[in-house]
């Protein structure tokens, strides 16, 4: 598992570089998102604009991706973020990378910019760059099938992007497959500012394992602990939709922009989903929870209509943020923004915005192109305004540089509405009530973003007893407190900081249950497989590296510190409408965050307005950064 | 007694769990291209059907070998492979109307399922059951009530008692 390659790849002159990974880098960084990270603050500039030819885009598998590892599928793709200017980065399922590594590479580092549209061919052990002039203008779905079809080969993995990449939209997102997409951050728009219209990969190399029979023990073990459960069998049924009634009867679902905490209308539950559009559900590579579901709905507006997910993120963007309570419309707006390859997250938060503002008279319809964006209207009016925003056209084209900067173009007081942290789009859920979920998405390397580090067992109400064990420390076991929950996000964020190196789904880890694997398994699933003997401190002490990488990252390239790390102003001064007891008349206070902060920046070693320590940089042997090891 | 990995594609979500362990468990290492079965899929529509040797008995690999390398043992009913005799002429893959039979280029023979001597590793990893190892005389009258479950259905159906 040691021995996959990097590839180096330049677009502006055509050249290409292989190099082997030393172990050395291995133990320092693993691979995934952590790897990706060190290849980022190595390779870019300083400075570089992330449209330009200086960004550098990066793609790259997990160290146990195609392992016998629950959920080993997982794709990283990381570059400067044109639309937050700070660390890119946005992770996937489906089968790229696995291919990617039986095609004999772990990453691909790209650079330049080609004149005309191109893509990469990787095959065992060989990259190719092609011609792409006849796939530029072809959806997320066409792409793939056009480019096996020239190959000559149905079984070639795809990551391309669509037309919101094509017309650099800054929250391009990149797919791969019918289902998957990393969203996040704009990597589909850096694709496009490339002229990158895909990376296509096949291979039929073997990945050799250290232990074979040991890990195939282990890999079974794991399996039991984790599908043999209940929420497992649950979330085989549901997948992550099974989250969607409980948010929404705590009263911690973002719905109307920020204007209730809880749907009035309870159109959108997963049950009604189950019953008239599922047709079972698939799974990732190697993950037997299978929690994808298919779906087709029948007849009307969409009748014949297609597709894989929705994912319970889908029901929050394309549902409850923007008040669409229409199960159709839900999946019709998911297939289109797949389609066109848009992320749904912050397409869902924008254009709630937008309808935030025409609802509150801010904007009206001379600037919506006409469009009435009432909230009983946006069943009608979100799949023309996604196709608008892909295609740069009206107010599509204010929408498509992102909410910060719309915010700027409109005026009239709309940034106060404009949800977002760093620039990245506000998560889905409403988390005034609940400290420990704020202060992870406020602090968040990528911005507003709750998968560097929410703690969904803090909703769970655990006994400090439990938590002990489960963090080797107690955590309050009232989800309205600050105390501890500083120290449970740290946690979950070197956490999680493992899982996107290994290449490991989330949904396979404490994410979902207490009872599911975390850095102990994963130390001894990296010793079978790879050879490595890395303790639990260790693995701890290489996350906390790769996080301060890019808390550095953000310092370097725009000079991030404490005062970008709050939440919007309306999250400390208007208490939530509704909810139960503990939810309702929420907001978050000031004072005890800032406490939160000081204990959180403590934790990682940085100072108190959020800068890494000389001393800290030191002892993670990040003050030669950049280093130029690979 | 002879026993039969079924396979059931209704049940298949194209995990490919059963590609990896079988690799390792044959071949130390993870590379489906050297797994004895394969999911094919048929990805706009999420379709994803396992293939393996189906230990056919009028097995044509078994009839146009040329060294007699493939053979049908007399108890299990299995179509063994015998690598020593195996020249490599992949006359048996060209046959196979399922493509269950590998070609390993670097040791230059082929290779196929040899159910793990009686306990298929695919099967234990295989969560959704979508493969099942079972006696072959009791295959038919498992296949019957698979068959007739679309029956009592119909019958809940017409008379109301099912509860949607």
């Amino acid at each position: 598992m040691l021995h996959r390659k990097i590839g180096y790849i330049s677009l502006s002159s055509g050249q290409v570089k292989k190099a082997s990974i030393p172990e050395s880098v291995r133990r320092l960084y693993l691979g995934g998102r952590g790897l990706n990270m060190y290849l980022l603050f190595n390779h870019l500039e300083q400075g570089a604009d992330p449209l330009g030819p200086g960004n550098v885009l990066l793609v790259g598998a997990g160290l146990l991706t195609a392992g016998p590892v629950p959920g080993g599928s997982r794709t990283d793709v990381a570059a400067k973020s044109p639309l937050t200017g700070l660390v890119g980065d946005t992770n996937m399922g489906g089968f790229f990378s696995p291919e990617l590594r039986f095609a004999g590479f772990d990453h691909l580092v790209i650079k330049g910019v080609s004149e005309k549209p191109v893509y990469l061919w990787v095959r065992d052990g060989e990259i190719e760059m092609r011609d792409a002039t006849h796939l530029w203008g072809k959806d997320t779905l066409e792409t793939p099938e056009a480019i096996r079809a020239e190959l000559g080969d149905e079984d070639i993995k795809v990551l391309c992007i669509g037309a919101a990449g094509e017309n650099l939209v800054k929250f391009a997102n990149v797919r791969t497959g019918a289902k998957n997409a990393g969203g996040r951050t704009g990597m589909g728009c850096v694709m496009g500012s490339k002229k990158l219209k895909a990376v296509a990969v096949r291979g039929t190399l073997d990945i050799g394992v250290k232990y074979p029979r040991e890990a195939l023990e282990y890999y079974w073990q794991m399996q039991r602990k984790i599908l043999d459960s209940k929420t497992a069998s649950l979330f085989s049924v549901e997948g992550s939709l099974m989250q969607y009634n409980p948010t929404n009867t705590t009263g911690i679902l973002r719905v109307k922009n920020l204007g209730l905490n809880r749907m009035d209308d309870l159109s959108l539950t997963p049950d009604t989903f189950l019953e008239k559009y599922s047709l079972g559900s698939t799974a990732c590579f190697g993950c037997g929870m299978h929690c994808r579901h298919k779906w087709q709905i029948k007849d009307g507006k969409y009748g014949g209509l297609r597709g894989e997910g929705p994912e319970y993120y889908t029901l929050m963007a394309l549902g409850n943020v923007v008040y669409n309570t229409s199960w159709e419309t839900v999946l019709a707006a998911q297939y289109l923004v797949d389609k066109i390859g848009l992320d749904l997250a912050e397409a869902g938060n924008i254009i709630g915005w937008a309808m935030d503002l025409y609802n509150r008279g801010i904007i009206d319809k001379s600037d919506t192109d006409d469009l009435d964006l009432d909230w009983e209207n946006s069943s009608e009016v979100l799949l023309v305004l996604l196709e608008k925003i892909a295609n740069r056209e009206g107010f599509g084209a204010v929408l498509a540089d992102g909410i910060r900067m719309a915010a700027e173009r409109i005026g009239r007081g709309s940034d106060y509405y404009a949800l977002h942290v760093k620039g990245l789009g506000m998560v889905g859920t409403d988390d005034r009530a609940v400290p420990s979920l704020a202060l992870g998405v406020a602090t968040s390397t990528r911005g507003a973003d709750h998968l560097r580090s929410r703690p969904a067992t803090d909703l769970f109400g655990l006994p400090e007893e439990f938590t002990e064990k489960l963090y080797g420390f107690p955590v309050s076991s009232d989800y309205n407190a600050y105390q501890t929950k500083a120290k449970l996000i740290h946690y979950m964020e070197l956490l999680y900081e493992l899982v996107d190196s290994l290449g490991v789904c989330k949904y396979q880890t404490i994410f979902i249950s207490p009872t599911f694997p975390q850095f102990e398994e994963y130390s001894k699933l990296i010793y079978y497989l790879t050879g490595l003997g890395l303790s639990v401190d260790e693995l701890k002490t290489i996350a906390e590296r790769c996080y301060t990488l890019e808390r550095l990252f953000n310092y370097r390239e725009k000079g991030i510190t404490r005062n970008d790390d709050y939440l919007p102003d309306r999250y400390y001064t208007e208490p939530t409408p509704s909810g139960v007891s503990k939810t309702r008349g929420k907001f978050l206070d000031r004072a005890k965050f800032d406490e939160m902060l000081d204990e959180y920046y403590a934790l990682h070693g940085w100072d108190s307005n959020g800068v890494p320590k000389p001393e800290t940089l030191v002892e993670l042997r990040l003050d030669k950064e950049p280093s130029h090891m690979i | 007694m002879e026993k039969v990995i079924l396979i059931d594609p209704e049940k298949c979500t194209g995990c490919r769990i059963c590609e990896i362990v079988c690799s390792l468990t044959k071949e130390g290492v993870i590379n489906p291209t050297r797994s004895r079965i394969q999911v094919v899929k048929v990805d706009p529509v999420s379709l994803s059907i396992p293939v393996v040797c189906q230990q056919c008995y009028d097995a044509p690999c078994i009839a146009v070998c040329p060294v007699g390398a493939l053979s049908r043992h007399g108890t299990t009913g299995m179509v063994n492979h015998d690598r020593d005799l195996c020249i490599g002429c992949k006359s048996c893959a060209a046959v196979c109307p399922f493509g269950a039979i590998g070609i390993d280029t670097s040791a230059e023979k082929v290779f196929k399922c040899d159910l793990c001597g009686g306990e298929p590793t695919c099967v234990k990893f295989c969560e959704t059951k979508a493969l099942e190892f079972v006696e072959a005389s009791t295959l038919s009258l498992r296949q019957k009530r698979k068959g007739i479950s679309k029956y009592t259905e119909l019958l809940q159906r017409d008379t109301g008692q099912s509860a949607a």
